[in-house]
């Protein structure tokens, strides 16, 4: 069902955990639908230095979170803006169909971290 | 490494038994005789046939084989009961009921029968272990009610419904009574013959039988509709050509079923109870959903809070990969999370109990069967506990969880 890039990333995530020093913070889900999406990020000269995630949600869910903490290291605001969900389903090879409401998740928690900065 | 399978509630592997019965039947130069055919060859398949429909009876606790009608599945035998029934007795009436927790194969039959053809509905609640109960049944009986339709097992939970008081009460207003027992045939004695049930569907791959085949009990007299017309196949009840090796493997799978289950439920479920309260022991935060007591022996539906099904799922099944032990088997459960349902449905069986959405997506179904061992179990009480430890470390509402704590 799932792309080894994707298994990789469940069985292996990058960058997981909390930042208690971080610049933003976004979130997305809620319990209710099965998915809940946390994302800390830390800024450096206008730039993601580390970014951070904890998920509660299915395998879809905790790898977009955490190929997300990687493709935005070193982007700048407007190139943080910029990043869609398509392109977080695209650097993971890919998910089904009924999977891509995940890096839709990504996405909203990418933005809600930008808005509350 | 072999991986421990607990998903018998999903299907179960055919056993050797089953297998060496069927093989004549399937093999180039074997019985592949029309059962309708009169020659040698032809009658050989049919007393096959017959043969298994006497073991099938005898499972059932039938007197009368002819009782029995083999179907292609399970879902076909209990769509045969429904619309069947319905659409034999719409004369009497327009109005079915059936429960919450019911096998979509139920509760989709009635859909189309509201949808397409104009028949009301009634879906009685249940507690919160499961049950339906006897005094909702009365109190939604109608005039016109043609059909009540309660499964003997519930498929995610496990939990029995009380078949002999519901049927009885049915019996009593002069309406049939249908049941799912597609669970429960094998687990559990069943004596239909003394239980006021009309109709009881059943499946092959349930119990240790191969795939593709079912089979419904039909009480002498009851007058259904077909719902495949064509040849006089099955006393005019289902037309198309016999399925012989399915058959012949439901007819074995019975035999054994019969001949073991005294020996095997009561082994399957100290395995179960083991696993069960060992994860009680070992984890903090799970919860049992399902009857405590009133179970089938095999079943048990955990939730683990903070964590989501399918994650789990698919963690456990690569157990050595998420705990970076090669030498870890996987384990092989099941889910009723919506993330893990081509629909992105959470399961509707325990939302009818009334578990909050959140614990549903937590849910996990633990199946257990007849090759399971007590090494299974120990090494499930040593792999489990460390998956929702992972997991959980994840979670951000498991953080907050902690939090509580404090």
């Amino acid at each position: 069902m799932y792309s080894p890039k994707v298994m990789d990333h469940f069985q292996n995530p990058r960058n997981v955990g909390d930042m208690p020093d971080a610049d933003a913070v976004g979130k997305a889900g809620s319990p209710t639908c099965g998915d809940i999406l946390r994302l800390y990020l830390k800024f450096e000269n206008g730039r993601v230095s580390r970014a951070t995630f904890k998920t509660f949600g299915c395998g879809a869910a905790i790898a977009t979170s955490s190929i997300l903490t990687e493709m935005v290291v070193g982007k700048t605001i407007p190139e943080l803006k910029a990043i869609t969900n398509v392109q977080v389903a695209k650097a993971l090879g890919g998910l089904p169909p009924i999977k891509m409401h995940c890096s839709v998740l990504a996405e909203q928690a990418l933005k809600s971290a930008l808005e509350k900065r | 490494m072999k991986p421990i399978y607990f998903d018998n509630n999903a299907t179960t592997p055919v056993r050797a038994e089953v297998f060496e019965a069927m093989a004549p039947f399937l093999a180039p130069d074997g019985g592949f005789g029309n059962p309708s055919s009169l020659h040698t060859l032809g009658q050989q398949a049919h007393a096959a046939m017959e043969s298994s429909r006497e073991k099938v009876a005898a499972l059932l606790g039938v007197a009368d084989p002819g009782e029995i009608v083999f179907t292609s599945c399970g879902t076909e035998a209990d769509n045969m009961a429904v619309i069947g029934a319905a659409f034999a007795h719409r004369e009497k009436g327009r109005h079915l009921i059936t429960s919450a927790v019911e096998h979509h194969a139920v509760l989709h039959a009635c859909d189309y029968l509201e949808k397409e053809h104009g028949f009301q509905v009634t879906y009685l609640p249940v507690d919160r272990f499961g049950r339906v109960s006897p005094n909702d049944l009365r109190g939604a009986l109608r005039p016109d009610t043609l059909l009540v339709s309660i499964m003997a097992a519930n498929n995610e939970m496990g939990t029995i419904e009380p078949i002999q008081e519901l049927g009885a009460i049915c019996r009593s207003a002069g309406v049939l009574f249908h049941t799912d027992a597609v669970q429960s045939a094998g687990k559990v004695p069943l004596k239909l013959k003394d239980c006021p049930v009309d109709l009881a569907a059943i499946s092959g791959h349930k119990l240790y039988g191969p795939k593709g085949i079912g089979a419904l009990y039909i009480r002498r007299g009851v007058q259904l509709h077909a719902l495949l017309h064509g040849g006089a196949h099955e006393k005019n009840r289902r037309a198309g050509t016999e399925n012989v090796p399915g058959a012949v493997g439901l007819g074995a799978a019975c035999a054994v079923a019969l001949k073991e289950m005294s020996t095997d439920e009561p082994r399957v479920r100290k395995m179960r109870d083991r696993l069960e309260t060992g994860l009680m022991e070992r984890i903090p935060f799970v919860f049992l959903n399902g009857h405590p007591t009133e179970r089938l022996g095999n079943t048990t539906n955990l939730t683990f809070d903070a964590v989501e099904g399918e994650s789990l799922v698919l963690a456990l099944d690569q157990a050595g990969f998420t705990l970076k032990n090669d030498a870890l088997p996987g384990l092989e459960v099941s889910t009723g999370s919506a993330c893990a349902s081509g629909l992105l449905e959470p399961s509707h069986v325990l939302k009818a109990i009334g578990v909050p959405m959140e614990r549903i997506h937590g849910s996990v179904r633990f199946s257990l069967g007849h090759f399971n061992t007590e090494a299974d179990i120990d090494t499930a009480l040593d792999i489990i506990p460390k998956v929702v430890d992972r997991l959980r470390s994840l979670s951000p509402i498991w953080e907050d969880r902690q939090k509580e704590k404090v």
